[in-house]
This record gives structure tokens, C-alpha cells and sequence, in this order.
């Protein structure tokens, strides 16, 4: 099996039910290798409660999860070659944080015991990797979280909420730190009910409400659907109708008090140097709707959010938005 | 190298080295002996005399203090000590929320729980092996290493009675393993440090109410509080194994199925908190 052919996480048909309440409703995602891949949902739609039942921590109520093939809820064994924490990273708060990563790396065996103090000094917490952990930051400790995770040489990470909670300092480096793990060629799949973090760092997202992927992609498709939509005003609106009717990559031109229209970010940029040259100058030409923000609330809020009308994602492009970002 | 159950025991004596509770029981297990040996001084010089058993060989032989130790501290005291570890093992991984930390590394959840199992039965060795050696000790500065009489009457000599000292501290553990089986057991199940050692200890405790209740003097054998008297067995001459041999297989009747129920529901259940 390489590494190409099996996805570093199949998540198929997931269901958690505690009694009445289904926490995780009939999820399905797909990380394929490479990818930085956005787990996005407001708190409590079920984001931990999968990331638990992909770490095995939980025993799914139905559905199955395979990382890189394998299921975590048969064997520890299905998390070689993974690593990473549920909700804060935790550690026994009276030892320090060297003994804390120090037992973690014995638990994990092989040569982990020896990067310890390379992971310290990744995460910058050299200086105080003698204190214990009960005195630490909450920047600390998620900082601590990371590098248990490198002690294990992932090629997947699994990341619940990594900036939550941090300052906006914090949150600029665990950016930074994702990025650069990404670099080095690890997939990472993290959670977050922060709509910037994700789109900042990620390639691909599912968002989930109330136990349910309303959506499932590229962040790139998402945002084109965000805003395809525009209004135009023009000083001759019926020569603007005309030039816009016949202007590639612009559809759906409707007259009105404002013109509508239809069209990817590029082409509407031509439409309006064609609307120049014929004569048309422009009063207004902005989205319509949605920003990457009101579609996100509009999925996860939205009474109609399982109804929005998304693209299906286009075939494989790892770490697209990452590269150009 | 490969991590296993001995990984997860050596480390979980190492977090014990951190932890108060760890010095609450070991301290209480060593100062003790001192302080029955100190009161036995005292009693001494105003002459008062108790008719417990052993309480006249106390003055004759300080092997006699370890005994009689274990003759008071049998129900509560040993068995709050091996509950305060045994009934926090798992408990504090809830507390701390860690348990999510350990549990996805690579090492199986068996292997956790047999080391954590290990560890906690370590600790109540430790307890009542410091106990007995500071009492002998104790004792013999206070009466001298002596000659200690049996139950039976007949006299044996110091270093025979020394090793029927540690021979009975060995047949006490017995029953202190199902106290930490039932430790291990509540930790699990209540997820509480502090429900699961005040449980440990209602559960010996019940065990001897029920031994004192009319009409049920049938069940005596067979309660758990009763083979805290095993080793007593060792005292007699010629020694008396029945004692001895009815402890192993009732305790083990209370042992194992509280050891097995721990595991199950460590091994099934949801790490949600944390």
C-alpha cells in the first residue's frame, strides 16, 4: 500500500448517538496525502466528538474511520503515523514539560525518547521545558501539544482547535507552524470555528452543523461560490447589458434596477475593461452576496444550509492554496 | 525499543514520586509503628495493662509490635492506604484529563491497565513492607529483639519469629490485593479519585458491619474483612493453613471478577472528557 493510494483519513457513514442526541450525524471526509485540510463548524456541531472517534477515543455508534487504511478502534497500531490532541492538549500538570514529552516518547517507543529536546526547541519551550507543566500558559501547553505530536514523526496530524484561546501573537505562530509542517510534506487535518484560520492555512474543508457536512472541498471553490454573484451600475445600462450578454466567462445577465450577473472573479475584472471600452462607464460593480463569511454562517446557521447550492469538488490539487499563499 | 506494560509501570511509579498522596500513605505506614511504639513506652511507665491479644508480649518482644499492628490497622488503615493510590490510578487520568494524552500514543489500553495495576499493587507492597520492617525495628528498640510466644503458647526464637513476620505480612496481602482490585475497580467506574477511596475503604469496612450483624455468623468465613485474620493462621503450632488457604480462594472470588469488570469498562469505555 503507498502512501498515494490510501488516504491518510476515510472517515465513512461516522454516527456518535449519546441517547436522543446524535452528536455526529452520517459524516464523510477524505484527506488525501498532502493536504491541509479544514475541519470548520461552529462549537458543538460535532468536530471533537470526530476527531475523538478518529483517534480512537470513542467508539463510533455506526461508520467507520481508516488513517491511512487502517481502524483506530481495533488497534493502537492504526495511529502509527499519527499524532495530535483533542480539545486543549493536556499533561499531568506536577511533573515538567521535558518529563511530560519524556514519558509520551517512552509510550511511543522507538527512537522518540532521543528528539525530545528537538522538539522543545521547535516549539521554542527550551526555557522552560524544566517548569512544570501546572504553572504553564495555555499558549504553552497548545505549544507542548505540538511538539508531543512531533515526537512521533507524523504524517498526519490530527489538530483540534489549535489557535483557540490564543493571543493574537499565539495565533499568528501556530499558523505559521501549521504552514511549515505542511511544508515539510505532512497532511494535517485541523478543526476550528474560526473561518480566517482556515482559510488562511487550509486547501480543503468540510463544514459541519450539527453533526452534518454541509459542505465538502476546496476552500478555492468555496470562495468563487462565495462570490459569484454581482450588481452592477452602469451609465448605459442597455450597452452594458449587451456587452456583458456577450463577455466569456459571464452568465446569467439579468436587467433590472442593477444588473445582475453571474461570473468568476477574473472574468467580471475583463467585463469591466470591456464596459469602459464600449462606453459604459461603471457606477458599481460589487458582489452581491456573500463574502467566504456569510456563506459559512449561511451553512452552519442558515435554516436552509444543507439546500446551498455548492460545486462538487474538482479532481485532486494538494496544497494549492497553501502554495500561493 | 518497544514500549509494553513494563513501560507504563516504571513510569507510573515514577508520577507516584510526584505525588503527595504517594508520601501520605508511605509516611502513615512508617510513623505509625512509631507511634504505637512511643504509646507503648508511655503505657509502660504507668504501668496500665490491656488484654488484647499479643498486648502481654508487647513489653517481652518488640517482633510482637509489627503483629499487633496489623491486628488494628487489618480493616481500615492498610486498606485506606492501597485506596489511596489503587482508587486514584484512573481516576486522576479523568481528573488531569490525560487520559486522552496516553491513550494515543502506541501503546495498547490493556497495557496501560496492566501497568497502572501493577503499579498500584506495588504501592500497597511498599506500604505494608515499610510498615512492618519500621515496626520491627521500632519495636525491638523499645522491647528488644526477643523471643516472641505463639498463639498456641510455644515459644520461638527471634529470628524464626522475625520470618513469620514477614510470612504474615505476605498472607495479609492477600487480602489487600482485592482492596485494590476494588480500588482499580471504582477508579474506573467512578472516574473520582475521591469516591473511589472513600468507596474502597466503605466496601472493607461493610464487610465487617455485615461479620457483626445477628444471623449471619454462617457467612463470617467467607466475608472479605475476615481474611484480614489469615495470617493468624501462621502463629498457631502446628501452623494453621486453613485460615490461610480459604483467604487465597475468597479473596481471589472478589479479586478477580472486580480485576476483570476494572478492565472491561477501561477497555470500552468513550475518553469524552478531558
Amino acid at each position: 500500500m503507498s502512501n498515494t493510494a490510501v488516504p491518510p483519513v476515510e472517515v465513512r457513514g461516522l454516527v456518535k448517538r449519546y441517547g436522543e442526541l446524535t452528536a455526529v450525524d452520517g459524516v464523510d471526509i477524505t484527506v488525501r496525502t498532502g493536504d491541509v485540510y479544514g475541519y470548520l463548524g461552529p462549537n458543538g456541531a460535532g468536530k471533537t466528538t470526530s476527531l475523538r472517534m478518529m483517534l480512537g477515543l470513542i467508539r463510533p455508534t455506526a461508520g467507520s474511520v481508516r488513517l491511512f487504511g487502517r481502524d483506530p478502534t481495533e488497534s493502537v497500531t492504526a495511529l502509527e503515523g499519527v499524532a495530535g490532541f483533542v480539545e486543549a492538549p493536556t499533561f499531568y500538570p506536577y511533573l515538567t514539560g521535558r518529563r511530560n514529552l519524556e514519558l509520551l516518547a517512552a509510550f511511543d517507543g522507538g527512537d522518540a525518547p532521543g528528539r525530545v529536546p528537538d522538539v522543545l526547541e521547535r516549539v521554542e519551550l527550551s526555557h522552560r521545558a524544566g517548569d512544570r507543566v501546572g504553572g504553564y500558559s495555555h499558549g504553552m501547553r497548545q505549544r507542548l501539544g505540538i511538539a508531543a505530536a512531533l515526537l512521533r514523526e507524523p504524517r498526519l496530524l490530527l489538530l483540534d482547535e489549535p489557535a483557540t484561546g490564543l493571543d493574537p501573537g499565539g495565533m499568528r505562530d501556530m499558523r505559521l507552524l501549521v504552514k511549515q509542517l505542511a511544508r515539510q510534506g505532512i497532511t494535517i487535518m485541523l478543526s476550528s470555528h474560526l473561518l480566517a484560520e482556515v482559510e488562511d492555512v487550509c486547501n480543503r474543508v468540510a463544514i459541519i452543523r450539527t453533526g452534518r457536512i454541509v459542505y465538502e472541498g476546496e476552500i478555492a471553490d468555496l470562495k468563487r461560490t462565495a462570490g459569484m454573484t454581482y450588481r452592477l451600475s452602469t451609465t448605459d445600462d442597455a450597452r452594458a447589458l449587451e456587452v456583458a450578454g456577450a463577455q466569456p466567462g459571464i452568465e446569467d445577465v439579468q436587467p433590472g434596477p442593477m444588473i445582475t450577473l453571474t461570473g468568476e472573479a477574473d472574468a467580471v475584472a475583463q467585463l469591466s475593461r470591456a464596459l469602459v471600452e464600449a462606453g459604459a462607464l461603471i457606477r458599481s460593480l460589487a458582489p452581491q452576496s456573500a463574502t467566504l463569511e456569510d456563506l459559512f454562517f449561511s451553512l452552519t446557521e442558515g435554516q436552509g444550509g444543507e439546500d446551498f447550492a455548492v460545486p462538487s469538488a474538482p479532481p485532486e490539487e494538494p496544497l494549492a492554496a497553501v502554495k500561493a499563499s | 525499543m518497544k514500549p509494553g506494560v513494563r513501560t507504563v509501570f516504571r513510569w507510573e511509579l515514577a508520577k507516584l514520586r510526584r505525588q503527595k498522596r504517594t508520601y501520605l500513605g508511605l509516611g502513615a505506614s512508617a510513623i505509625v509503628p512509631i507511634l504505637f511504639v512511643v504509646a507503648i513506652h508511655f503505657r509502660h511507665h504507668h504501668g496500665r495493662g490491656d488484654n488484647f491479644a499479643f498486648s502481654s508480649y508487647l513489653d517481652r518482644s518488640g517482633l510482637a509490635v509489627p503483629l499487633v499492628i496489623l491486628l488494628f490497622g487489618a480493616v481500615w488503615m492498610f486498606p485506606l492506604i492501597t485506596a489511596l493510590v489503587a482508587g486514584d490510578i484512573f481516576a486522576s487520568e479523568d481528573h488531569n484529563g490525560t487520559l486522552k494524552t496516553i491513550l494515543t500514543r502506541s501503546l495498547e489500553r490493556w497495557q496501560i491497565f496492566a501497568g497502572k495495576g501493577l503499579a498500584a499493587i506495588a504501592y500497597a507492597i511498599v506500604a505494608i513492607l515499610i510498615d512492618g520492617t519500621v515496626a520491627v525495628i521500632a519495636g525491638s528498640i523499645q522491647s528488644g529483639f526477643h523471643s516472641l510466644q505463639t498463639l498456641s503458647g510455644t515459644i520461638v526464637s527471634a529470628p524464626k519469629a522475625l520470618e513469620l513476620v514477614y510470612v504474615s505480612l505476605l498472607v495479609y496481602l492477600i487480602p489487600i490485593l482485592t482492596i485494590a482490585a476494588i480500588g482499580l475497580l471504582l477508579s474506573a467506574v467512578t472516574r473520582n479519585s475521591a469516591a473511589a477511596v472513600v468507596g474502597t475503604l466503605m466496601v472493607s469496612l461493610l464487610f465487617q458491619l455485615i461479620g457483626i450483624l445477628p444471623g449471619l455468623g454462617g457467612a463470617q468465613p467467607y466475608l472479605l474483612s475476615t481474611q484480614f485474620n489469615a495470617w493468624q493462621g501462621l502463629l498457631r503450632t502446628p501452623i494453621d493453613w486453613s485460615p490461610i488457604i480459604r483467604a487465597a480462594w475468597v479473596c481471589a472470588l472478589y479479586g478477580i471478577p472486580s480485576l476483570g469488570a476494572a478492565y472491561l469498562v477501561f477497555l470500552r469505555r468513550d475518553v469524552a472528557g478531558g
